[in-house]
This record gives structure tokens, sequence and C-alpha cells, in this order.
């Protein structure tokens, strides 16, 4: 155990402190003038919506990225981290979401990875199991072999293994970044029991999490962030449940949203029922009606994703079904999804890799999903091609020179305007939308916002996830709430709110925090 | 006595493509052996081990490009220009062979660093830059041998093609190679001795380093080798360095085998496409982050022993590309397998 840690320090006075820190990314200004500190010993929880910088601040504290600006500092010394490993022989290690395990190294090279035991020079294998058989039995994790690989292991075995390799490092400042997202709940509660034993330790925790009740129960100091500032630090208790979710909204809506459309259909056109994947979809029921703009709300990594895919035919292994207009619809490929048959059209999360071919001309890339409108035979005809192409750009009035330069010269908001283009080509029934207007500016957010009426008007059903409340809030006549894979709350209405929504993503009843 | 056992079973669940080519290439040689009139004789051995060593030496050298996720293209030109180095080094009194045995090795190792140094700095993708630097080599080699030719030392040529007693009679040791002690391993062809000691000495330290393990990392997933902070670029140097250093051997072996060299430009294609195929015969991914250079070693020898067969039953030479290539994809096809099992089909594109 670590006790190498210099017990006169005062516990009032800071260990890790940020002063004035700012990261702007090319777009959006990710933190802002943030100052932080944390104590030692202490469980420190750090609240906010997505994109209120809580991922970039810790990312800058454990090495991963470089602030722009602003000083940071262990025990009163300056420090500057360049590398995660820098920042880990400083004392702060961080468990990220994304697991930075090798997949194909066994259990016991994977802990310790970087700075393994070495007999002669060479890695002494035997001291390296003892340390991880050691490491595992400290996180009750003694049925986990060694020497199997991590490729072999469960999602959440893998994240106790992530755990181990972090307390191998000896950390002083430990952070969790979600880290019990994926653990079985015998596993939450050693992790809680672990949080305790440095808490003694004299280790700081930095907690990240979206489950209230973990936050209420382990950590005594909380801090709120949003939209890149760091809004309030308080103690446990100090306020409710209902405060808290004010201090993460708390901002100005700027956006503009064109009126609703009337909701037309009463009977469902698309109905998913009890679908289940992979520990990631656990039985969500969800029902679109033709003319309806549904949202899909809720924290990061919740299953929304995977949901669109496993509707898009993109999954293996699904349970449960989906019905279109009355009909059993599983597409098993994307082709299949947009046939005729079903009329499915995605336009996915990441427009750089699944959405666009960037080398590829702008014509190639509306046409990319309806190559049988344009075909003569075997052949492309370029007649109907052009015509079709120059059809596309005008009704989404994307701004190009010419239909042969590569997508990639585009800007961010014209290139998502292809792909939707793209889609539309296909004349699709159900449009499934992963976060459109993610890192574009605001006038192109507001065709889409019209677009997205325009289609609803025309009867298509609209699936439309976003990250952004606000926009939920704006455009859809009902929005799920997703959470852990499934969906806790539909909101129609005049009850769609913010605060309601925000409260839905955490999986809490405000109501209660203020009786309390 | 039981955790020994799991710990094997384990072992080898986790090296399915490494046990798998051993198996099969034990059952290809002893049914070989059981053909061949001659079988399970020292000369057939010495003869069969000739004929493997190069593409076992080349095999290695191609498998750490491979396991960082990468290919080189140049390790049969880079035989091809060492063995010419050792065409005209490797003479003389035995300080002057062994200072030109050195010297041809570590041109070998020294380009195989330059490569590195190319990818690692000039961040180019491996395959392109080897293939440039592949063809650098064999104008290296065509400048030192224009013609075939050359003259490397009898003696060494006789000993170390042959089998331990040979080599013992050759330099006048362990009287003559007949001492009581040494009749037990006398039979052992020299060639073998070279190629697993050389695999003993150089990989397997390679792979208990943390170099070594970096190299695994890289191949596995490379993001996540940077964010625990392992020394990334000195890994993929060390991969490209240690290619150049096997295929220095390799060459090496040829120019002795030979007693020359020659700027082969044919041959050293083919050595490099063998390599490849070795190396994924032998249970490394081509995506690297799993295998290993013993398995590559394993996979020359099946590519060797399966054309031995030819010899015995008396077909047509010209068949032999075919069958190669047909055992190729049979070992591809077991390999790719396993990704029957992913659930989300987006990762199959990534």
């Amino acid at each position: 155990m670590a006790q190498d840690m210099t017990q006169d320090m005062t516990q009032d006075q800071a260990f890790l402190e940020l002063t004035g820190i700012s990261k702007n990314f090319s777009l959006t200004r990710a933190l802002d003038e943030v100052d932080f500190s944390c104590k030692r010993g202490s469980v420190h929880a750090i609240l906010g919506e997505n994109g209120a910088g809580k991922s970039t601040l810790i990312k800058i504290m454990s090495g991963v990225l470089q602030a722009d600006s602003g000083t940071m500092s262990v025990e009163g010394k300056p420090v500057h981290f360049l590398t995660p490993s820098e920042a880990a022989a400083s004392g702060i290690v961080c468990i990220f979401q994304e697991l930075s395990l090798i997949p194909d190294l066994s259990v016991a090279e994977n802990i310790s990875l970087s700075n393994p035991p070495r007999r002669f020079g060479l890695i002494d294998k035997k001291h390296q199991n003892v340390i991880a058989n050691e490491l595992l039995a400290r996180i009750k994790c003694e049925d986990v072999d060694p020497n199997s690989l991590v490729r072999d292991l469960s999602l959440s075995r893998r994240q106790m293994v992530e755990i181990a390799k972090s307390l191998g490092k000896k950390p002083k400042v430990l952070i969790l970044d979600e880290a019990t997202s994926a653990l079985t709940s015998r596993d939450v509660e050693t992790v809680y029991g672990l949080l305790d034993e440095l808490k003694n330790d004299n280790v700081t925790s930095l907690f990240i999490s979206h489950r209230m009740h973990e936050v209420e129960r382990l950590c005594d100091t909380l801090s709120v962030f949003r939209n890149g500032r760091h809004v309030e630090t308080f103690g446990k208790g100090e306020r409710t449940d209902r405060d808290i979710v004010r201090l993460m909204i708390g901002r100005d809506v700027d956006a503009h949203f064109p009126p609703k459309p009337e909701r037309k259909a009463k009977k469902p056109h698309l109905i998913v029922n009890d679908l289940r994947w992979e520990n990631v979809i656990n039985g969500v029921h969800l029902e679109v009606g033709k003319g309806e703009i549904i949202g899909l709300g809720g924290l990061d990594g919740q299953g929304q994703k995977e949901l669109l895919l496993a509707m898009f035919g993109v999954l293996r292994g699904l349970e449960g079904t989906i019905t279109i207009d009355g009909k059993l619809a599983s597409p098993s490929s994307p082709a299949e999804a947009k046939s005729k048959k079903m009329r499915i059209a995605l336009v996915p999360e990441d427009r750089k890799t699944e959405g666009l071919m960037l080398p590829m001309s702008i014509a190639d890339n509306l046409i990319a999903s309806s190559f049988n409108q344009v075909t003569t035979g075997f052949l492309i005809d370029t007649a109907k091609e052009k015509a079709v192409v120059a059809e596309g750009l005008a009704k989404l009035q994307i701004k190009i020179g010419s239909v042969d330069d590569p997508v990639a010269t585009l800007s961010g908001g014209n290139q998502q305007k292809v792909v939707i283009a793209k889609w539309l080509m296909t004349d699709p029934e159900i449009i499934l939308l992963n976060d459109p207007t993610r890192g574009i500016d605001v006038g192109t957010k507001q065709e889409i916002y019209k677009l997205m009426n325009e289609l609803a008007a025309e009867g298509k059903a609209i699936l439309f996830y976003s990250t952004d409340y606000a926009e939920l809030i704006g455009c859809c006549n009902r929005v799920a709430v997703m959470y852990d894979g499934a969906i806790v709350a539909e909101l129609e209405g005049d009850a769609i709110t913010e605060e309601a929504l925000v409260a839905a993503s955490l999986n809490i009843d405000t109501n209660k925090g203020e009786a309390a | 006595m039981n955790s020994l056992l799991s710990q094997f079973a384990t072992n080898v669940r986790q090296n399915r493509g490494f046990y798998g080519a051993l198996l099969m290439l034990i059952v290809l040689f002893v049914v070989y052996n059981f053909m061949h009139p001659r079988g399970f004789s020292t000369p057939v051995l010495v003869q069969n081990a000739n004929e493997a060593v190069v593409l076992g030496f080349i095999a290695m050298a191609q498998t750490i490009p491979v396991l960082i996720g990468g290919l080189d293209l140049s390790v049969g030109a880079v035989m091809t220009l060492t063995a010419c180095i050792a065409s005209e080094l490797v003479n003389g009194s035995p300080a002057h062979m062994i200072f030109g045995m050195v010297v041809t090795i570590m041109s070998g190792a020294a380009f195989g660093f330059a490569n590195g140094i190319i990818i690692v700095y000039g961040r180019l993708q491996p395959i392109i830059a080897t293939l440039a630097t592949g063809a650098i080599a064999i104008g290296l080699a065509l400048f030192i041998r224009p013609k075939p030719g050359g003259d490397v030392d009898g003696d060494l040529n006789w000993a170390v093609t042959n089998s331990l007693f040979d080599f013992a009679e050759t330099y006048h040791i362990f009287d003559d190679g007949k001492a009581a002690w040494f009749q037990p391993i006398a039979w052992i062809p020299v060639p073998l001795i070279i190629l697993f000691g050389m695999a003993a000495i150089v990989w397997v330290p390679f792979r208990r380093s943390l170099t070594g393990r970096t190299v695994y990392a890289i191949g596995s997933a490379e993001g996540a080798a940077y964010m625990s902070g392992l020394p990334i670029n000195r890994a993929k140097i060390a991969a490209f360095t240690l290619a150049g250093f096997f295929a220095g051997c390799g060459g090496l072996y040829l120019a002795i085998q030979t007693s020359s060299g020659s700027a082969d430009i044919v041959q050293a294609g083919s050595y490099t496409l063998n390599s490849i195929a070795a190396v994924v015969i032998g249970g490394t991914s081509l995506l690297g982050g799993i295998g290993g250079a013993v398995g590559s070693l394993i996979g020359a020898l099946i590519l060797r022993v399966i054309s031995f067969y030819f010899r015995i039953l008396s077909i047509d030479p010209l068949l032999q590309t075919l069958v190669q290539g047909l055992v190729l994809l049979i070992a591809v096809s077991l390999g790719a397998i396993r990704t029957l099992r992913v659930k989300n089909r987006l990762e199959l594109f990534r």
C-alpha cells in the first residue's frame, strides 16, 4: 500500500490545483478560465451535462491534453504534463471511459504494462503475476486469471482490470470517469469499498458519474460544471437534487426553433418492442408515428447510438422485435434497411468515417445510397446523375463550387447537408438521425431543424438523437430519455422541459429532492 | 501440477494458430519421412534443414513488422544485399571471416534501422516505405556484385551446412567429433542449430523486454499503448531493425551456403512473398498484436516440407506454386473464422 505520502500535510491544503485553465477546440471553447482544486483524502464529484467540459478537464489533469492557458500545481509545485505517463509520475492516474487496455495481452501484462517488474533487464513473468494477483485480490476479482487475455474478458471484468491497473500505479489522485458504468452491482460495491479504503490512505478520488445515488453515497464534495465553466463547489448535503439540476442547466437557449408540426398519425408506423443487445440495449420499447419527430435523449453512451444501429441492420444477435407498418422488419444490413421494403435512412454519428467518402466528389457522395436511380443497365447514366444531384443540392441549399470537388473541401455544416441529402434521395419513410447537428454552425442547424419539420409534414417518421437538450425541446413532439440501455421516461408536449430532461437523464426524481 | 496443466491449456487456447501450425508441421514431416526411401536419416534431415534455413530467417524478419500491424517488403532485398556483402567479406583468416560475418549481419540491422527511422519520423506507411527501400537495397547489391560470384570460405560452407559431427571434424574439436559424450547430438544438422539458436538468443529475450511488449501493444491497440505511456517510436524502430538483423542472418547463410553472392531480383521478391505466407501460416495476425517469430519459423518449415513432397511423389514442380497458394488460402481462412463472432458489423471495417 502506498504509505510514502507525507502525513504532515494538513487536510485542508489543496493537493491538486488548477488556475485559469482554458482550452479551445476549433469551433468551441471547451474550458473557460476554470479554477479548480481538490484536497487530500477527499472523494470529489464532478457534475455537469454533456459538453460541460468535464472530460476535457480530466484529460488536462491526466496529461492527455494540454491547456491553452492557465497553470496547474501539485502540492504547491507547478506542473506541466505532456503525456499521461508524466501525470502518473506525479501521482495523478485516470481510469478512462474508453478503456486503455491492450486486448491481445494478458491481464497480468496489462496491469503492469508500462512499468513491468524486471530481472536482468527482462520482464519477470512470475513477479508480474504476483503483482496482478495482489491487485486483483484487492478489488475482489480473484476469479480473473492473470494469464487470460483481456480480449477474452467481459466488459465488466475489463473495467475491473482497468481499475487494478491504475491502482498499480500507486495514485495520489485517482480519477474515475464513469468507471462504474459497465460494472455489475457486486463490483460496484467493491469499488465503493475501495474508495473508502483510498480515502483512509489519504488518496484523493475525483469521481465523474451520472448516477446521483452514487454521488450522494460516496462523495464529500461536489463541483458543478456548465458550458466549460466551473459553476460552484459545495459540500455534500448543502444543496438539494433540484438545486443541483438547476446549477447544471442555467444557460441561455440561443437557438430559435420553427413551430413544431402537428401530430397527425395516431397509429404508430415503427414499433420497437423489448429490444435487447449485448447488455447495451436492455429492453427498449418505442413507437414512432408517421409525421412525428421523436427525440432520443439522455446522457452520452446510454445505448442511443446502438439503438439506431440496431434498427439499421448493423448489429448482430438482436433480441426483441421491430415492426414497420404492422410487418415484422429486422434488416440484416444497411442495404436491406434502405430497400423498398423498409425504407429506413440513418444519418450516422461520425460523418467523416461513416457518413462520407471524404476524398470522393460531392456528386459521388450524393448518389452513393441511390445508385439504382441513376443507372441504365450496369452503367451510370450521367444525364440522370446530373439531374438527381442538382435536385439534392437544391433541396438542401448546399453551397458548393463544383459537384466534382472532393466532399472533404466543404465546411462541416455543408458536409452534414450532403449526408442528409444523400439519404433523402433514397426516399425514406423512416429517418434515423444520430446527433446531426454536432459540430456545425448555428445557421446550418436552423436549416436542419426546418428540414426536419418539412419532412415530418410530408409524413416521414423521424427518430432524432441529440445530446443537446435545447434541440430536443425545440424540435420534438415526444422525447424518450434513455438510461442504461432502456427508456426511463417519455416526455410529451409541454412536459418536455430542460429540467425534466436532465432529471430523467440522471434517473432521479426531482420532487423527491425538494421534499428532502 | 493441475494448475500447470490448466496453464498449458490456457496457453494452447490463446495460441491456437501457433499450435495448429506446429501440429501440421509434425504430421507433414513424419509422414514425409515414412514415404521417403531413406526417411529418418541424418543426410535427409541435413538436406531438408539446409533448404529451410534462409526462409526461416526471412520469415522471422517479417514477423516483427507484421506484429506492429505493418509489412516489410524489403526483407528479401536486404537478404540479397547482405548476401552480396558476405560474398565479398567472408573469407581469409578466421578473424577476417568473423569480422566479415559481423559486418554482414550489422549492415542488415543498419538497413532495418534506416527503414524504422524513415517510417517513424517520415510518418510513412511501412508497406510503401519498404517497397522503396527494398529497391534501393537491390540497387546497392547490384553495385557490389554486378555479376554473380564471390569467394566464401569452403571449410565454413562445409561446416555449417552439415551435421554437428561434420562441424566438429572440420574444426578438429571434440576429438574430431568422436568424443563419446558428443555422439548423442552429433546427428543434429548445424543449420537447425543456427536457426533455432538465433531465435532463442534474439527473439525470446526481445519478447520479454518492454520494447517487445510495446510491439505487441502497438499492433493490438495503438491508442491504448500511447495512453499507457509506452515507448511507441522506439518499439517501431526496433521492430524494423530486428527485421533487418534477421534478414542479414538469412543473407549471410545464403552466401555461405552457395559460396557466392548474386543480386537476384526475382529471388529477393519470392523470398519476401514467401515470408508473408510463412508468417500467416505460423499464426501471426496481419492486423498485428498476435503471433510470434517462432510460429513464423514453423510456417517457413511447413512451406518447405510441402515442396519436399513434390520430389518424393515425382509431381510436376510446376504445380508447387498452386499447392502453396491453396495451403495459404486455407490457413488464412481458418484465421478469419473469429470475425463470425463480431456482433457489431461496423467493427468489421475498423
